[in-house]
């Protein structure tokens, strides 16, 4: 083995072996896992007992057979597409801000947009239980105006709206900053260009920033999509009894009802789930992004 | 009518004045070029015309109305940028498009008129490339080509040139002579590079300062420049004090200290007694053998110092009596022969009384 090679394995060995053990095993354990029978006292049974091996589909027949599973897939994924396209629509002009004041603020903007992780995720979410509680400002100004127009005051807290305000506030920082990565490397100059040949604000937005950033709003997207899907403090904190995504009901089988097998069954479909979206947009994506 | 007036154009940054008064008028299907230094200026005056900087006094005159207020995407003309500035995302086709697609053209006639233009700028087989694909000059004729399509009333060019390598500017600059007698379009140039100003333009304005020096045709500014910083900044020259001494209305008769008279023709407005310069071009400078040229009514003997061979022509460096050196040109025209004098040999140089000329201070 000359040097080189020797290098290459001392600097990527240890990363690689820690991928392998801490992620590669534990997912193939899952995987293992979920075709196994749960044990009478919660975790899994004995894979080999009365001299057979103890395998079973059970746990995917359970889940397709229920329909709840697939309803609880279906809103998770529609509550992490809105918290995607809110954070979106959030996050450009934050973006397109930092990358249009002068440089020495820009720091001091990255700062404060980062500046949420210096405390705690939990004290955070629970902060939006005060914000959005009946006796708070916020509560009291909205339903003022929903009494006014002759409704039924409307409860904020533990409630779809909740649930989005939380995962949307936890997210955003994951949007803005692959955002501002991308729009900070465009070339004023091309703006100039579009507006030489005739195009105004809006147009240059549309046909030259917009369709430049996109490779930001994808990364931005796959930052904040994936860990909605399988957030469970957010909704379990905000969100109603009825507002249980993947996440919690993959925590309930681990901590909860202790049902090992279907709690790896979830937690695969998930995963190929995703797999599944990510690669219908890298397919998307590529077709949009073939210049680059 | 001229197509398009500056009157009186002057823009401020701080205590700088980077336009200061400037006031020219350019004609319908004209190649006018500004030249200058940089800092000169001239792209301060293009950023003007195009809308992306505001004069702080004068106007700016198209087709007879003022411009002064409109946006730049409403004005009906369009820049091409040192950098091309094509949309990296968008195929060649689609850059060239864009100007089509924001003035609302049909999807049919913007095709045909796209395919059009790709054709005169030689570039139809590449239409679906994207820019990243193309070579520099290809990138600069689909610049022109998206620049020119929606039929501008100007175009603006800043420099186009720049970045393009001497073999490939040369052939650039025959393709934009071609280019611009084709499709008619009025170009305003912006170069530093005079020998492009002089090929390419029908009228260059020479700027300094923020002032324009002179605003002539080629030959006219390089055979007769009105002043010594034009003189200088066009072409190579030599120019050595010289004071006025006698004038009779065709001729003037020069004195240059430590070197003696001079006999010039008289072109500009002068009086006796007057001081400024007499210049003269090298290519005009005669040099020979100490005996040779007596003939001509200018003739000084000197040493040869260095010279500088670049293949055609060998530029000779001669020290005058008074320390002067003096520049003259000769053409390598004799086969097998590269160079006539050795550094250190006495030789004349010399030019007729017709050459050269006296500019004022």
């Amino acid at each position: 083995m000359n040097k080189e090679k020797l290098t290459r394995w001392l600097v990527s060995g240890p990363p690689f072996l820690f991928m392998v053990v801490f992620f590669v095993l534990p997912a193939l354990i899952m995987v293992v896992a979920s075709f196994r029978f749960p044990g009478e006292h919660g975790g899994l049974a004995p894979m080999f007992e009365n001299s057979s091996w103890q395998f079973t589909l059970e746990t995917y027949q359970f889940f397709f057979s229920d329909f709840i599973y697939t309803e609880i897939f279906l809103k998770s994924f529609l509550i992490a597409g809105l918290t995607t396209v809110i954070c979106i629509a959030m996050a450009y002009p934050v973006a397109l801000l930092i990358t249009r004041v002068p440089k020495r603020f820009r720091d001091v903007m990255i700062l404060l947009v980062v500046l949420p992780f210096a405390s705690n995720f939990l004290i955070r979410v629970y902060a939006w239980m005060i914000i959005l509680g009946p006796q708070s400002a916020f509560s009291v100004a909205i339903n003022s105006v929903v009494t006014a127009f002759g409704f039924e005051p409307v409860p904020l807290l533990f409630s779809p709206f909740a649930v989005i305000v939380g995962m949307v506030y936890v997210h955003l920082p994951f949007m803005v900053l692959p955002l501002y990565t991308n729009l900070e490397k465009h070339d004023p100059i091309l703006l100039d260009a579009a507006q030489d040949l005739g195009a105004n604000a809006w147009r240059r937005f549309w046909k030259v920033t917009w369709p430049l950033s996109l490779p930001g709003v994808y990364a931005g997207s796959a930052l904040v999509f994936i860990p909605v899907l399988g957030m469970f403090a957010v909704p379990d904190i905000l969100g109603g009894t009825g507002d249980i995504l993947i996440g919690n009901l993959i925590k309930e089988q681990f901590l909860g009802t202790r049902d090992w097998p279907f709690g790896s069954t979830l937690s695969i479909m998930l995963t190929l789930a995703v797999l599944a979206i990510a690669a219908l947009a890298m397919r998307f994506s590529r077709k949009s992004l073939s210049y680059a | 009518m001229a197509l398009l007036e500056l009157r009186n154009l002057t823009r401020r940054f701080g205590n700088l004045t980077a336009v200061d008064n400037v006031s020219l008028s350019i004609e319908a299907g004209e190649f006018f070029t500004l030249l200058g230094p940089s800092g000169c200026g001239k792209t301060t005056i293009l950023r003007m015309i195009a809308g992306f900087d505001l004069p702080d006094a004068g106007e700016i005159l198209l087709d007879g109305k003022n411009i002064s207020d409109t946006p730049p995407e409403k004005r009906p003309l369009h820049t091409v940028f040192q950098s091309y500035a094509l949309f990296p995302h968008l195929s060649v086709a689609d850059n060239v498009a864009f100007p089509l697609k924001m003035s609302k053209v049909s999807a049919d006639e913007t095709r045909l008129r796209v395919q059009e233009m790709l054709d005169t700028v030689h570039l139809s087989d590449k239409a679906e490339a994207f820019p990243h694909e193309l070579s520099g000059g290809q990138k600069q004729r689909v610049a022109l080509a998206r620049g020119l399509v929606n039929k501008p009333r100007l175009l603006l060019l800043d420099e186009p040139l720049g970045a393009l390598d001497h073999k490939l500017r040369e052939e650039m600059q025959i393709e934009l002579i071609n280019l611009q007698r084709n499709v008619g379009v009025t170009f305003v140039f912006v170069t530093h590079s005079q020998p492009e100003a002089l090929a390419l333009s029908h009228r260059i304005a020479v700027m300094n300062e923020g002032r324009v020096e002179q605003m002539d045709s080629p030959p006219t500014i390089y055979s007769r420049p009105s002043n010594r910083f034009v003189a200088d900044f066009i072409g190579d020259i030599n120019m050595m004090n010289a004071q006025i001494d006698a004038f009779d209305g065709m001729q003037l008769r020069l004195s240059v200290a430590g070197l003696g008279a001079i006999v010039a023709p008289a072109r500009v407005e002068t009086k006796t007694g007057q001081a400024g310069a007499f210049a003269i071009r090298p290519e005009q400078v005669v040099i020979g053998a100490p005996d040779e040229h007596a003939e001509l009514a200018n003739r000084f003997s000197g040493t040869l110092r260095d010279f500088l061979y670049v293949g055609d022509v060998t530029t000779y460096k001669v020290e005058l009596a008074n320390g002067t050196i003096i520049q003259a040109l000769l053409p390598n025209a004799a086969p097998g022969k590269a160079r006539f004098f050795e550094v250190g040999d006495r030789v004349t140089v010399a030019w007729p009384a017709e050459s050269g000329m006296f500019l004022h201070e």
